[in-house]
């Protein structure tokens, strides 16, 4: 099992809270009165967050709460109808996806999305793109940069691999691989980007629980390798009460709730959510 | 000895085909889109490699590489302009727009180059004899099969061991989650129009030097051959491409040999329409299965 954290989370002046060791360091996330309206729908509103640098945080919610459209927002899928998203205090106001990715935000998807016609390595060496820096001409005419770079992508990619202990599957055809190993292989995906924020979406999805208890460790190892944050979306309240220090519960496109996991689970907003309201005897 | 002929001359017509049939089936299987003013860039490449070696009287292969040049520009710019604004359009407006270009630039060599035949020189004159004169096999025809091998050979490696082939090939199958990895789609997609028409600009070249004569609807027909042959042979796949090429090449060859001339063309297009009744995705094709 994974090692259930014991994070003291401290206040920040945007009125949110993020572990302790962050306090001193920018925060790599901070959302500010975001929002995105569909035609007459406001999908997503007054949306704010504070993430810390190495914080593992979980955004949950019950279905068609604006969870995966929030995930969108902060990847420019969807250009914001208002508010702002500061990504290591760099404002990200009119970039697009790519110049996202750039700046340090990868994710993975609810639906699985992997190149399937691709092997495994070619799934994390297309990660890699823009790492690996050769001209066309030195990849037509094969000359020394070419090799050298592509070399080097290799490498990378297999230690890449290693993390989910998949380096031997690199030849495999990635539709071809089982379920929970592309989900895994959708995470390293990510992480060849280089990413300062990693957004994983409903990683557990169709996992049993022995791989989800697999999972939580990686994640939390991943966050100390890389020393990045993570924000998930999960419906596994084990996983979420686990291992996310500071937890957001999104309700109709909105924040109902923020805090630690235990502030979250007795917070009587969040049952009702999720639960309803009943009469109470 | 007249089969091994005919057989020569229909892989050496099929390699143009496929050279041609290269640049469609690339655009396809990226932008999913058919690009049928790729015929046409053929016969720019083919005006402006003549007009280099008999206006300007630059070297033979000094007016190539102007023609590649100016393809690839032309080829890069009629993507930028015409069909990036349309990326979210339906596909049919995107057809229509591309059919639209194919006449843009037949006109517009109309009114350059008029309509008189210019008659292009043969780049590599002379004949081989093999067999005591038996067998008479032209050089053009050895040159045409030898660069379509060097650069099926070149292209399969540059989309499967670089990292720009890779981005294509990310692009090719999911161009959102492309993106959301970095890759910038729309300089993807402009690349590949490159490659498209530098081999466009080589292919008219070589079809030129084997016919000798040029007028500005000299790409169409080789252009509609080349995109039969990329559906013969599936499209999006790059050995398909290929093997479509020569396929359709011989056939044709074969045809106007031994059946009848005239009937070549009707004959051609009948074994693409009984080879898709039998296999809808064409020879390479990928078979598309519904899960359900």
């Amino acid at each position: 099992m994974a090692k259930i954290l014991k994070t003291k989370m401290v206040p920040v002046p945007s009125k949110s809270i993020v572990p302790e060791r962050d306090i001193d360091k920018k925060p790599v996330l901070e959302c500010h009165n975001l929002g995105i309206d569909f035609g007459g729908l406001r999908a997503v509103d007054s949306f704010d967050l504070t993430i810390g640098a190495t914080e593992i945080a979980g955004l949950i919610g019950p279905n068609g709460a604006g969870k995966t459209t929030v995930f969108n927002l902060l990847t420019k899928v969807y250009q914001p109808t208002r508010g702002t998203i500061l990504l290591n205090g760099v404002d990200t106001a009119g970039k697009n996806t790519v110049q996202i990715n750039k700046m340090g935000i990868a994710r993975t998807f609810q639906n699985i999305r992997l190149f399937n016609n691709l092997t495994v390595e070619d799934n994390v060496k297309i990660g890699l793109h823009n790492s690996v820096r050769y001209t066309t001409a030195s990849g037509i005419l094969r000359l020394p940069s070419f090799w050298k770079k592509e070399k080097y992508a290799h490498e990378r990619a297999m230690e890449l691999l290693s993390i989910f202990d998949m380096q031997n599957l690199g030849n495999w055809k990635a539709g071809s691989l089982p379920y929970g190993a592309q989900r895994r292989l959708e995470i390293v995906r990510a992480l060849a980007t280089n990413p300062s924020l990693l957004l994983l979406d409903e990683p557990a999805a169709g996992m049993n629980p022995a791989e989800t208890a697999d999972l939580m460790e990686t994640i939390v190892k991943i966050r100390d390798m890389f020393g990045i944050a993570i924000l998930l979306i999960e419906h596994d309240m084990n996983l979420v009460m686990g291992i996310c220090e500071g937890i957001c519960v999104l309700n109709f496109g909105k924040v109902i709730a923020k805090g630690t996991a235990e502030e979250i689970q007795n917070n009587p907003t969040v049952i009702e959510a999720y639960l309803g309201k009943g009469q109470v005897q | 000895m007249d089969f091994l002929k005919y057989l020569i001359s229909g892989v050496s017509l099929g390699s143009v085909y496929a050279i041609i049939a290269l640049g469609y089936t690339m655009v396809y299987g990226i932008a999913k889109m058919l690009n049928f003013a790729h015929g046409d860039v053929i016969m720019v490449g083919g005006y402006i490699s003549f007009c280099a070696m008999m206006y300007w009287e630059l070297p033979i292969w000094v007016s190539i590489i102007c023609a590649v040049i100016v393809c690839t520009v032309i080829g890069v710019i009629i993507e930028g302009l015409a069909y990036r604004p349309l990326r979210q359009a339906t596909s049919l407006a995107v057809l229509i727009t591309a059919i639209g270009v194919s006449y843009f630039l037949q006109n517009s060599a109309l009114l350059i180059w008029t309509a008189n035949t210019k008659s292009y020189p043969s780049i590599f004159p002379g004949n081989i004899e093999l067999f005591n004169g038996e067998l008479t096999i032209s050089v053009v025809s050895i040159v045409t099969i030898a660069v379509c091998v060097l650069i099926m050979v070149a292209l399969t490696f540059f989309t499967d061991k670089t990292k720009i082939g890779k981005a294509m090939r990310a692009c090719s199958e999911n161009k959102n989650a492309a993106q959301l990895m970095g890759i910038n789609v729309n300089r993807t997609i402009s690349l590949t129009f490159a490659i498209g028409s530098a081999l466009a600009a080589i292919a008219g070249v070589l079809l030129c030097s084997s016919y000798s004569t040029l007028i500005p609807t000299t790409g169409s027909m080789p252009g509609i051959k080349a995109f039969t042959a990329a559906v013969f042979g599936g499209i999006g796949s790059i050995p398909g491409a290929f093997l479509g090429g020569i396929l359709l090449g011989i056939i044709e060859s074969f045809a106007k040999a031994y059946i009848s001339s005239q009937l070549a063309n009707a004959i051609v297009f009948a074994v693409l329409i009984v080879v898709l009744l039998v296999r809808p995705s064409g020879l390479l094709g990928k078979k598309i299965q519904e899960k359900v």
